[in-house]
Formats: structure tokens, sequence, C-alpha cells
């Protein structure tokens, strides 16, 4: 290989005569440059990690800053400490008994569970049978779905919304569901997992005289395990947060969504803010404590959700 | 006698994809066309009589200050958000890329913000954005302010802009480490024994190499800065678009015209929606030469 191949934008251009240089002049002062760059390497890394550890705590802050002013009285709500003068649940109590929280939350969980269910299982599906069977039309269908992620979804939500009232829809849990329960990105990641699976494996269990379902549902998902976890992750995240469908489709108080409902206890309450901090804090605090158990697998499952998909 | 293997297998293959096919052309492909159909109609869905009125919806977006404002505004989200947040996140990823210790628990406390509610958040920073909240009081102490921030027409959109890259940051941060671990290491180290400083195997190195993921995060920034709304919503006051509307976008608009004004427009939101289509169409077709232009 020639060292043209590392700048593939500038070919030709005679970077080398530069760096031919600098690499002269570097091994004049070597000997005395030596220890003065270990120093100075030492010195950038210290500044280095002071910089990221303030950043990622400026980055935390707001979750601190919403933590203690939820703990806050309504009367010291704007003094400036981080410590609550007389530190206080009341807030909670309040925003609990004067709201459905409870409701929402579990409205939250049983659409973003059983959405994520469901995807995990129709998206591995269709994605196995668009990488592994051949039969006429499949590629009709293939494009066809994949024509469906450019459509964005507030282009939806209007013609969603016409349906739902059309079959009476609105303001129950399949209302909030439908347009979600099988994903076109979730089928063209595992439809990229289950490329990688050898095809001798799935003739083998065939001669074997396995059904075809079974060898989706003992050989096919067993072996792209990782990716159903990061889509299950993905889509559960995406739910759970989801705000403009179920804001639409939902009516009633307690059909609402946990964002759904924050976002009007939060309106209602005005300046409170000494509420809306404990609302706020209702509903982020149980997600931030899931993810820092298992952020390891959160974070690697986004990423890898994101990269493939 | 029975069916022959090859078509059995197909029957497989159509029973297998039967239900998620009729998912997409029941609830995708049907109500994308439909919504096409509605941005030529004059449309209010408790009316009997919905009259078809051609291109007359797009006609009277041209007349529309409202609409203007949104689009021009959605385009400042998209231009200033995507570059500060692509910027940030790749300083980041470089710095935590030469970190040796407790990578996993920056990344942590970078990552997040991305995992929580942006209609939690969005109140959070509302909060701190208070004329009396936290920003006022902390730059208090230097002598700058007071800022009306969200109250102020000219600064109100950039304040939400602020939330918005601080809450997609980890994720940026995330795919660009990713994506600076796939450089090969002998093109560094090949690049600093011919002497070159570290700017250089930035530039003529990493970022060519990077090139797929910043196409990747660039796409996927702008989509999601055109579709801007939870957090408008969640820091301006009553929902609305700010002040003076200095902060509504497409979608914002789209779901005011369609769900809050009386009598409901849909027919015009659903034209607004479709100009939105083909912003989004027309970034996707550049996405797609452009990785292919990569790959050739």
């Amino acid at each position: 290989m020639t060292t043209k191949t590392y700048f593939p934008d500038e070919p030709g251009v005679p970077l080398t005569g530069v760096r031919k240089d600098d690499a002269t002049a570097s091994r004049r002062t070597a000997m005395a440059g030596v220890r003065r760059d270990q120093r100075r390497r030492r010195a950038a890394r210290i500044a280095l990690t002071l910089i990221l550890l303030l950043g990622g705590l400026a980055m935390i802050f707001p979750f601190v800053w919403m933590v203690v002013s939820s703990l806050k009285k309504a009367q010291d709500i704007y003094t400036l400490s981080l410590i609550p003068p007389e530190p206080t649940w009341g807030n909670y109590t309040e925003v609990l008994q004067r709201t459905s929280y409870i409701r929402w939350f579990l409205n939250s969980v049983i659409v973003a569970g059983i959405t994520t269910l469901s995807v995990a299982f129709f998206d591995s599906l269709a994605g196995y049978t668009l990488a592994k069977f051949r039969f006429p039309g499949s590629t009709a269908v293939f494009l066809l779905i994949l024509s469906t992620l450019m459509v964005p979804t507030e282009m939806l939500v209007i013609p969603w919304y016409m349906m739902s009232i059309e079959f009476s829809w609105t303001d129950s849990y399949w209302g909030i569901m439908f347009p979600g329960v099988i994903s076109a990105f979730g089928v063209f990641l595992m439809r990229q997992f289950f490329m990688g699976l050898p095809n001798e494996l799935i003739d083998a269990a065939r001669l074997d005289g396995f059904s075809e379902f079974r060898i989706f549902w003992k050989i096919g998902l067993p072996l792209v395990k990782p990716a159903v976890a990061a889509l299950c992750i993905f889509t559960f995240l995406g739910n759970w947060n989801a705000y403009i469908w179920p804001l639409i489709v939902t009516r009633s108080d307690t059909m609402r969504t946990l964002p759904v409902g924050i976002a009007f206890f939060s309106s209602e309450a005005q300046s409170s803010f000494h509420l809306i901090m404990a609302a706020a804090s209702l509903a982020t605090v149980p997600v931030i404590i899931i993810f820092l158990i298992f952020q390891r697998h959160i974070i690697k499952g986004i990423a890898l959700a994101g990269l493939k998909g | 006698m029975s069916l022959s293997l090859q078509r059995r297998r197909w029957l497989w293959g159509y029973a297998f994809i039967a239900i998620p096919l009729f998912f997409f052309l029941f609830v995708r492909i049907g109500p994308t066309i439909y919504a096409f159909w509605m941005s030529l109609h004059q449309w209010d869905p408790i009316a009997l009589d919905r009259p078809f009125i051609g291109l007359e919806n797009f006609r009277s977006m041209a007349d529309d200050e409202t609409f203007w404002k949104s689009l021009r505004n959605t385009w400042i989200y998209v231009g200033v958000g995507v570059p500060a947040g692509l910027i940030i996140s790749l300083l980041i990823a470089l710095g935590l890329q030469r970190m040796i210790r407790f990578t996993g628990f920056y990344r942590v406390l970078y990552f997040l913000p991305y995992i929580t509610s942006l209609v939690a958040v969005g109140w959070v920073w509302r909060w701190m954005y208070m004329p009396n909240g936290l920003f006022n009081d902390i730059l208090g102490w230097v002598g700058l302010g007071p800022y009306k921030w969200l109250g102020s027409p000219d600064m109100a959109i950039y304040s939400i802009i602020a939330t918005t890259v601080w809450h997609g940051l980890g994720f940026q941060v995330v795919i660009f480490l990713a994506g600076l671990e796939s450089i090969p290491e002998d093109y560094l180290a090949a690049a600093s024994v011919d002497g070159a400083s570290g700017w250089q195997k930035f530039r003529d190195i990493v970022v060519p190499q990077l090139n797929p993921t910043l196409v990747f995060l660039i796409v996927t920034g702008v989509i999601s800065n055109l579709q801007v709304f939870t957090q408008i919503r969640a820091m301006s006051s009553g929902g609305t678009g700010g002040p003076l509307d200095s902060t509504i976008s497409i979608v914002l608009y789209v779901y005011q015209e369609a769900f809050q004004s009386l009598p409901s427009k849909m027919g015009y939101a659903s034209a607004m929606t479709v100009v939105l289509f083909l912003m989004i169409l027309a970034i996707t077709i550049f996405q797609l030469k452009v990785l292919q232009r990569d790959t050739e």
C-alpha cells in the first residue's frame, strides 16, 4: 500500500514533503524534547479529564436541579441552594393526589410493553422471511416496506386520526398502539442480521424434518438474540417517550400515557414549578434508574440499532 | 399429490409475510395516499361536505405568513441544531476516545439525557430558563443579564435548540465513538511515523474515514429536526408557537391547524405534511446519492 491511499481526498498533494521536514525537526530536538513532551502530555491528559468530567456533570445537572427543585417547598423554590432548606416529599404526594400518575404510568407500561413484544415477533418474522425466502413478489414486498421508511409519522397522524374515528379506536390502548405494532425500521434491522445466518443450518434443519416456523423459532431467532434485544430496547424507549400520536388519539385523562399526562398537568400547573419538577421527576427517575442498571446493554443496543438500521 | 417442495416453501413465505404486509398496506401505504388525497380537499372532520379544491391548499400556503414562519423556523432548527450537535458531539467523542479509565462512566453521563422524555426535560429546561430561574441567577453573578430566554422572540428558538442539542448529544457521541473505533490503527500509526501532526491526522485520516458516520448522523439529525414538535410544545407557554410565533415549526403548525383550530383545517394541514414529506424525500435521495458515491 502506498501513502497515497491514506489520503483519498488529496491524491498527489505534496503532504509528504511537509511531513519530512517535521520529522527532521523533531529528531533534532528529540533528546531534550522527550521529557518535555511527556510532561506536556500528562498535563494535557489531566486537562482533558477535567473538561470531560465538567462537561459530563453539566449534562446531568438539569436532572440534579429537577430533583432538588422538586424537594423544595413552594416558598423556597426560587432560592438558588443545591440543598433544599426544608426538604419535603409534599410536592410528590400532591402530584400523586392531583393526577392519575399511577394510571398514566401503567398505560405507558402496557402500551410500550405490548408494542415492543409485537415488534420483536413480527419484525423478526418478516426480516427472516425477506432474508431467507424467495417467492414471486418477494422483491416487491421488500421495496414496498422500504418505501414506507421515507414517510414521516406527522404525515400519517391525520389519516390515522380519521381511521381511529371511523373504527372507534380513539381513547383506547389499541388506538394508541396500532401505528407502531410493526416497524419497517425493525424489519430491515432483523433482515440484515438474518442475512448473516448460514443457509446450511436451515437446510440441515429441514432435513431433520423441522417445520419452517420451528426453524425460525428454534434456530434462527436464538442466533440473532443481540439484535432482537437491541430492537426491543429501541422500540420500548421510542414508545415510552412517544408524544404526538398518544396526544392526538387519547381524550380522557385515564387513557393518557405518561408524557401526555405530564404535559397536561404541567401546563395546568402553570408556574408552580415545585409541583412541575416533582411531576418531571416522577416521569424521568424510574427510566434513569433502569438505565443505570442496564446502561451497558442499553447504550450498546441503541448504537447497534442506530448503525445497522 | 402434494405440492412441490419449492411451492410449499413459497407458501410458507407468504404465510410469514402476510400479517406484516397487510399491516404496512393498511397502516402506512394507505394513509400515505389518503394524506395526499386529503391535501386536495377542504376537510373538516365534523362537516359532512368536504369539497375537492384541487391545489388550492398549496396555493394558500404562499399567502400564509405563519406557514412561512414555520418553514423558516424549521430550517433554523435544522441549520443551527444539526451542525452544533455534530461539532460538540465529535469533540466529546474525540476526547472520550483518548480516555483510558472510567470510560463507561463518562458514556453514561453523556448518554443519560437521550433516554429521558422530551416532555419532562423540556419543562425542566423551561424552569431553568425562567426570568428568575437558574440561568439568569448564575449569569447575574458575573453581571450579565437578565435575559428573557424563552420569552424573547429573538432568543426563544435558540434556547429550544440548546435543549434539543443537549438531549440528542449522547446518541451522536456513541455513534461517533463506534465510527472512530472502526478506523484502522495502522493508518494513524503510519501517519505518526510520517510525522503528521494531530490536526493533519484528524483532517486527512479521521474525517475521511468517518464519512459514512457523518452522513448517517447528518441525515438522521436533519430528519429528526425537520419533525421537531414535542420540545416546542413543552417550552412555549400554552403550547403555542412562542412569542410572536418565533418558535413555531411546521409540525406544530400542522398540529394546530388540524387539531386545535375551529373549524379544523385538516386538508390544509395535510398539504403542509406533503411539503414536509417532499423535503424528507429530497434528503433521503441525497443520502442515497452520497452513499453510492462513497462505495464506488
